[in-house]
């Protein structure tokens, strides 16, 4: 186990270092450069004064060595313009050139300064994660007992009413793209004329104009029931349906299992079956597929932040991208890799685990 | 919960009674009457063998009587009473009070039937927990106990264990001790040895035939081996496509027969004596009629010797009880004027085909695996020596069995021939050229050709969303057979006839055969290329008796038209002696005994082949069988033991001096005629040894 484990990181490792290489190329290609340069300098910059700032700022030279003192593998750049101050990637308002270190990049936890946000990279990106973070948690916590719920229900008695009614929900609701949901969900619940909240006003049920809030910016400072609960449901909507489609399947292969007949003949009953033979069974494919759905919640997350204008990661990385901060993109996308790469590894593990099959053999 | 009716239940009254029992399949096309008035009667302590072709309906039955018939299948009519009490009436509560607790069942692939992801002690302990309300402490001690009882070892260990850790035999003795947790009045049983070797097979029917003693159990078992049957019950009922044909003592039915069709079954199983050119099995002619499609009155008209039309067919055949005997009855309308003892009449005595050159010989092969023990790919590298220094020849229109358990090597030979492995060392000439390190890719077209496998288990080849008739249609067009699709569709066909399925069956989706029916699918898929080189890999084992006998002439016409050689590797001996010139037995990936087949069928024997021949069922009632149950099961070829690879369950052991067989490979000892023998026995010792099998005085 130990071993399946160090040898997974490994791997991990050398994925990781080649997806953020791959990231920092694009980000660093020359078009991008000038435009930071016009940006930093001035609009009305000439050819050669352009070339000149990326060079006096640490962006010439091979996109190798540029990617190491990025990644703090290699020393950073040290140069000495033409007024003779000595400028350097390490070197910054607060240490000399004596007194500077000599690797500064994401390992030794420099990374970078946002221009967008005007702070460090790091410092900005830690609070929108968490805000992030708050997001994610509460659309697991709908979404997965949510879909193995109906995923199990449909799936043990396969081409029952209960089946029907749920997996027709289900295929509808994987099929409504994030925006689409998102919007339906504001106009049925959150707008003061439309849908049901001025019934509901009118009667007298709800306290407010609306039902819910249509947007979550507030919720950056006190997440309520009132403006959280739709950017959770639209994304937890999306997966909801995927991973209870995933369910019942391998819910509905297991029913039929020799196994699960052995346990009816037993005299098993019915709710019995499902839930100590069938239950562990059919919940190994989903759980591969729940791992695997975290990174691709990130995707949704851009989506839903930007529209609920909720600001966290999504929202940053929308903005980073929008307004040409390299390193704070570059800052996204490491932590993007990250939570990809470690999911997959807690995916590998809990299969092994749950599965005895291949953790005893 | 039902204390009452027990104690009010008179024994001399059957525990089971079915009768005149209905059962059909709806499908979306139509209504399929799998089982028609079906009648029988358990009494209690009876063991009451359930036998028939594939498809007739025997599964059907035993889940009847469990009420399990899934969505689609329903009982039409007739009653089944079990303690008087009618089960097909009953809602499912009452179901589930008796199923598990005073019904149980078996059934066969043992290892399908356990939860993988659960502990073995778990689901022991859950029948009397459901059933009795015993504590979970009681309840797994109980499971520790019966564990014992079915004789497994380290008892701690097992119910601890998880059913993937447990060798086949091993899981199937926790199904039968799942079964008799609850002390069942009825246990059902369908074909609960198929899936294993011989040896393990008789261990398990030894059990199986002690604990039903032990227990008083009534038993219902489903077999399609006459010979298993005669072992193990005392009454038997003959199905035919769906009907109750013949019931009786299994003594009675089995020397006295009094239907067309058990007489038939009888004549199409290789008994001792039997032989493929001078005395060859008579197969059924025709084919099985598919349930809709059932004849007017005899089911077995239309295959029946004495068939006599206005008789046959008039109408519906009651069952006529034979006077003077244990309740025996018979569904034939001429069961009074048939001569029951004449010879066949139709008894085609073939020619030997000579054999010829030497097509393929084998030197000093060797095949070695490394696998990792680690679970993660890590850990140690282990070899597994599947085959040691092999040598033989095979020659043309010659057929050379390879007899073996599970385990021994046979298949992985298959595979080095066939060049789906290389070997580790040695050599294989093919037609005087050497293919020992040729893998089939970069064989040439012609070699590929000529040597073709049938193989051992069609049910994971065959591709479960193609209808059976594409599948063999794929076959012709890779072995590029045939120049139109309406050729390859004739000869698909004719392959069809060839294995004895209805044409029908073309069209028909795989899941909807039953067990025996897909088997033949990959038989006919295998003999789509024409081939010099036959390799058989347990052909028939899964195979109706009566399908078997169709498919071994098969096999030796083939032969004899084409002087195909034949390798069959099989583990069933009876069908082995029938059919083959030359016999080499495996253990353990040695070659452990070779010689002609009346060489290695009488003593010497190498004392494993002498206890895999008296594992061998033989539904003849005037054979006398000694009884040699093998201990434990067959080593793992990832640690053989030291010495000789049969030492762990030799019953000779203690005969060799010096404690030889702990330490030493035993060397091959060449008796007379060739004969080899792996052994320390000396020379003396083996003389000594007596048949197996003995025929009574008549
Ligand atoms: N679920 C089903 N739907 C439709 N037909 C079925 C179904 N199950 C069985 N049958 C048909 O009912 C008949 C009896 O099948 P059954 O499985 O009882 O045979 P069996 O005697 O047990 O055969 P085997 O020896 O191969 O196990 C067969 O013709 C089979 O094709
Ligand atoms: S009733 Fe006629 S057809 Fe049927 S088994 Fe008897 S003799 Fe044969
Ligand atoms: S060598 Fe010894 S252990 Fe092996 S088969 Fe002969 S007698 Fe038995
Ligand atoms: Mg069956």
């Amino acid at each position: 186990m130990l071993m399946f484990v160090v040898r997974r990181l490994g791997l991990m490792i050398l994925t990781a270092l080649a997806l953020t290489f791959i990231v920092f190329f694009l980000t660093n290609l020359r078009p991008n450069l000038e435009k930071l340069a016009r940006t930093e300098g001035s609009v009305r910059m000439s050819e050669e004064a352009v070339d000149q700032w990326i060079i006096q700022n640490g962006h010439g030279g091979s996109v190798f060595v540029r990617y190491g003192e990025w990644m703090g593998l290699m020393p950073g750049w040290v140069l000495t313009d033409e007024k003779g101050t000595v400028r350097g990637r390490c070197i910054t308002a607060t240490n000399t050139p004596e007194t500077a270190p000599r690797y500064c990049g994401v390992l030794q936890g420099d990374w970078g300064f946002s221009t967008f946000f005007k702070k460090p990279v790091l410092d900005s990106l830690g609070e929108k994660l968490a805000a992030t973070g708050w997001l994610m948690l509460a659309v697991m916590l709908v979404m997965v007992p949510a879909s193995l719920l109906i995923g199990v229900l449909s799936g043990m008695r396969e081409g029952s009413r209960t089946d029907r009614a749920l997996s027709t929900f289900s295929i509808a609701s994987t099929a409504t793209p994030e925006y689409v949901s998102g919007v339906i969900l504001v106009a049925l619940l959150a707008s003061p004329v439309v849908g049901l909240s001025p019934l509901l006003a009118s009667w007298g049920w709800i306290e407010g104009k609306t039902l819910f809030l249509g947007t979550a910016t507030s919720a950056i400072d006190d997440i309520t029931f009132w403006n959280f609960t739709l950017p959770v449901m639209t994304i937890a909507l999306y997966g909801i349906g995927y991973i209870a489609r995933m369910t019942r399947a391998s819910m509905t292969e297991v029913m039929t299992a020799q196994y699960i007949r052995t346990a009816r003949l037993k005299g098993v009953s019915f709710g019995a079956v499902v839930v100590k033979h069938a239950l562990r069974n059919a919940l190994i494919a989903p759980f591969t597929v729940i791992m695997l759905q975290f990174p691709w919640l990130l995707n949704g997350v851009v989506i839903v932040e930007t529209l609920f204008n909720y600001k966290g990661f999504g929202w940053t990385l929308v903005q980073a991208a929008g307004n040409n901060d390299i390193n704070l993109l570059l800052g996204c996308s490491v932590v993007a890799v990250f939570v990809v790469l470690v999911t997959q590894l807690i995916s590998d593990v809990g299969y092994v685990f749950l599965n005895p099959r291949i953790r005893l053999s | 919960m039902t204390t009452s009716a027990d104690t009010a239940w008179d024994p001399s009254k059957p525990i089971l009674e079915i009768d005149h029992l209905s059962i059909s399949f709806f499908t979306r096309l139509r209504e399929i009457p799998a089982v028609m008035d079906f009648s029988c009667k358990v009494m209690a302590g009876e063991a009451m063998g359930l036998v028939g072709e594939s498809g007739c309906g025997k599964s059907t039955v035993a889940l009847a009587v469990m009420r399990d018939l899934g969505k689609n299948g329903r009982i039409v009519g007739g009653t089944i009473k079990f303690k008087g009490r009618d089960l097909t009436h009953m809602g499912e509560e009452e179901l589930r009070h008796i199923r598990g607790s005073e019904i149980a069942m078996i059934y066969q692939e043992p290892m399908a039937s356990l939860n993988p992801a659960m502990k073995i002690g778990a689901q022991l302990a859950e029948v009397p927990m459901i059933h009795q309300g015993m504590s979970r402490a009681d309840a797994w001690a109980l499971a520790r106990q019966i564990v014992a009882d079915v004789r497994l070892p380290d008892p701690d260990r097992i119910i601890n264990a998880y059913p993937h850790q447990l060798s086949g035999g091993q899981q199937q003795r926790i199904v039968i001790a799942m079964a008799l947790m609850s002390k069942p009045a009825l246990l059902i049983l369908d074909e609960p040895t198929t899936a294993l070797d011989v040896t393990v097979e008789a261990g398990i029917v030894d059990l199986v035939k002690d604990l039903g003693k032990k227990y008083g159990t009534s038993m219902l078992f489903i077999s399609h081996n006459l010979g298993l049957v005669m072992d193990v019950c005392n009454r038997i009922c003959v199905m035919y496509s769906g009907e109750a044909v013949e019931t009786g003592a299994v003594t009675e039915v089995f020397e006295e027969m009094r239907h067309p069709y058990t007489q038939a079954l009888f004549r199409s199983i290789p008994l001792p004596g039997a032989d493929k050119n001078a005395r060859p099995l008579i197969s059924i002619p025709g084919n099985f009629p598919l349930p809709h499609e059932r004849p007017k009155g005899c089911n077995f008209g239309p295959r029946c010797d004495y068939f006599q039309s206005g008789r046959c067919d008039a109408g519906e055949i009651p069952m006529f009880p034979v006077p003077n005997s244990d309740r025996h009855e018979t569904r034939c309308a001429k069961w009074q004027e048939i001569d029951w003892l004449a010879e066949p009449a139709k008894r085609a005595v073939k020619q030997k085909a000579p054999i010829g050159k030497v097509v393929l010989k084998m030197e000093d092969l060797k095949k070695y695996y490394s696998v990792s023990s680690g679970a993660f790919g890590g850990g140690l590298k282990k070899v597994v020596k599947a085959n040691e220094t092999l040598s033989f020849e095979a020659r043309e229109g010659e057929t050379l069995a390879i007899v073996g358990e599970s385990g021994c090597g046979k298949s992985t030979f298959a595979k080095v021939l066939m060049g789906l492995e290389t070997a580790t060392s040695g050599s294989i000439l093919l037609f005087d050229e050497n293919v020992q390190s040729t893998p089939i890719q970069q064989r040439n077209t012609d070699t590929v050709s000529s040597v073709q496998m049938v193989f051992q288990n069609p049910f994971d080849t065959l591709n479960p969303s193609m209808t059976v008739g594409r599948q063999i249609i794929r076959a012709l067009e890779i072995f590029k057979h045939g120049s139109s699709d309406e050729d390859r569709n004739r000869r698909m066909l004719e392959l069809l006839d060839l294995v004895k399925l209805p044409r029908a069956f073309a069209d028909r989706m795989p899941r909807q055969l039953s067990g025996g029916q897909k088997q033949r699918v990959g038989i006919a898929r295998a003999f789509a290329g024409g081939a010099k080189v036959v390799v058989a890999d347990e052909p028939v084992s899964a195979l109706d008796v009566s399908v078997q006998a169709a498919v071994t002439d098969l096999l030796m016409d083939i032969q004899r038209e084409n002087r195909t050689t034949l390798l069959f590797i099989s583990h069933d001996l009876s069908i082995v002696r029938y059919l083959s010139d030359r016999v080499m037995v495996m253990y353990l990936g040695h070659v452990v005994e070779m010689g002609t087949t009346d060489q290695v069928f009488q003593p010497p024997y190498h004392p494993y082949t002498e206890a895999l021949l008296s594992a061998v069922p033989i539904a003849d009632t005037k054979v006398i069988r000694k009884r040699i149950v093998l201990e434990g099961d067959i080593p793992s070829a990832m640690n053989p033991p030291p010495g000789c690879p049969f030492q762990t369950r030799c019953r000779w052991k203690s005969q060799v001096p010096g404690g030889l067989c702990d330490r030493e490979m035993p060397p091959v000892q060449v008796l007379e005629g060739g004969h080899n023998i792996k052994c320390h026995l000396s020379t003396e010792i083996l003389q000594t040894m007596e048949p197996v099998i003995k025929m009574a005085a008549e």
